[in-house]
């Protein structure tokens, strides 16, 4: 169990990390990207 | 442990490569899902133009929101990525990457040498970490147009899994993307192609050398909720771990290197049954496991 404090901890804290970032609007920026074509990505530019 | 727990994987990685790249009317029609599910990342490199793609790429959602003007520190997409390398680590890359399967499959053409490492293997090996401080981090953040938003360099100049998973088959279907295209699309199709014809020779080579993503998990290994553990009562240092590793990890020294994926040949190869995981049942009292 100890063993895996450091992983649970991380784990909490990345939890953490998310649901601010979803909170302060970062979530809906992450999904405004994902709906539209990536013209840099497929290699348009 | 024999070839049931090689070809597991491998369904694995089909399976969760089919799931999560399910919307077939994407590759019909030539466009790409646009629900809800596209707030959540995909754990693996699957990019979010592939028209089957139903969620995020994490490094793509990484330089959308440091490339963003209203964010400079990425909560949302950091936090995902810190979950799920906290329990699973480099196990992604092994089991849930969609290029990391093409890149398996790839390697599996017979009839040629097969590559252990390329000359400068160390350094090359580094390179991963300088792809995403460079491309992933820092020039997506600090290189901004007029309104101040960056550009995804990485996926811009380097991604294959982009190129394959969304470039290809969306120029493929779309006149108008196809009159679009330039000497970026050669330039990234070159790139891509180089990869392909060095995954036939080499194991995994994007993964190696080059992957952002990989960059991340790596350093979680050593402390991932699914870790490797050598017993060393039952280890008798004969290497066989280490030549049956095609990333030429010496397992029985480095169980949870940086570099492992989680493939699981070393757990085959080894006579003694010496490498265990830290899901599997504890061994018995006289053994004492050690994790590096």
């Amino acid at each position: 169990m100890r063993r895996a404090l450091p992983a649970l901890g991380v784990l909490v804290l990345g939890a953490v990390f998310l649901a601010v970032g979803a909170a302060r609007g970062e979530a809906a920026t992450v999904l405004q990207k994902a709906v539209r074509i990536c013209m840099e990505c497929i290699g348009i530019g | 442990m024999g070839k049931g727990k090689g070809r597991m994987r491998l369904w694995c990685q089909l399976a969760f490569t089919a799931v999560s790249n399910g919307y077939v009317q994407g590759f019909a029609q030539g466009k790409i899902y646009t629900g809800g599910t596209k707030t959540v990342c995909l754990p693996g490199l699957n990019c979010y133009s592939c028209p089957g793609s139903l969620g995020a790429c994490p490094i793509g959602a990484l330089q959308a929101v440091l490339g963003s003007r209203n964010f400079r520190f990425p909560f949302y997409v950091l936090g995902f990525l810190m979950m799920v390398g906290a329990v699973l680590g480099r196990a992604v890359c092994g089991w849930l990457c969609p290029f990391g399967l093409v890149q398996d499959l790839l390697y599996k053409i017979p009839g040629v040498k097969k590559l252990r490492r390329l000359p400068g293997e160390k350094a090359l090996r580094r390179l991963k970490y300088v792809v995403l401080l460079l491309l992933v981090v820092l020039l997506p953040s600090v290189v901004v147009d007029v309104v101040g938003q960056g550009s995804p360099w990485f996926c811009k100049y380097l991604c294959p899994s982009g190129t394959l998973l969304g470039g290809v088959p969306l120029v493929a279907a779309n006149e108008g993307l196809r009159s679009a295209t330039g000497d970026l699309f050669v330039w990234k199709v070159a790139v891509l192609a180089v990869l392909l014809v060095l995954s036939v020779f080499l194991y995994r080579p994007f993964c190696r050398y080059l992957c952002p993503l990989g960059a991340i998990y790596g350093p979680f290994n050593r402390f991932a909720l699914y870790r490797f553990r050598v017993e060393r009562d039952a280890c008798v240092a004969c290497g066989r771990c280490q030549k049956a590793c095609k990333l030429d990890i010496p397992v029985w020294e480095k169980p949870n290197s940086a570099e492992c994926i989680r493939c699981g040949d070393c757990r085959r190869a080894c006579p003694h049954g010496a490498i265990r995981t830290t899901w599997e049942r504890k061994p018995c009292a006289a053994a004492q496991p050690s994790e590096k």
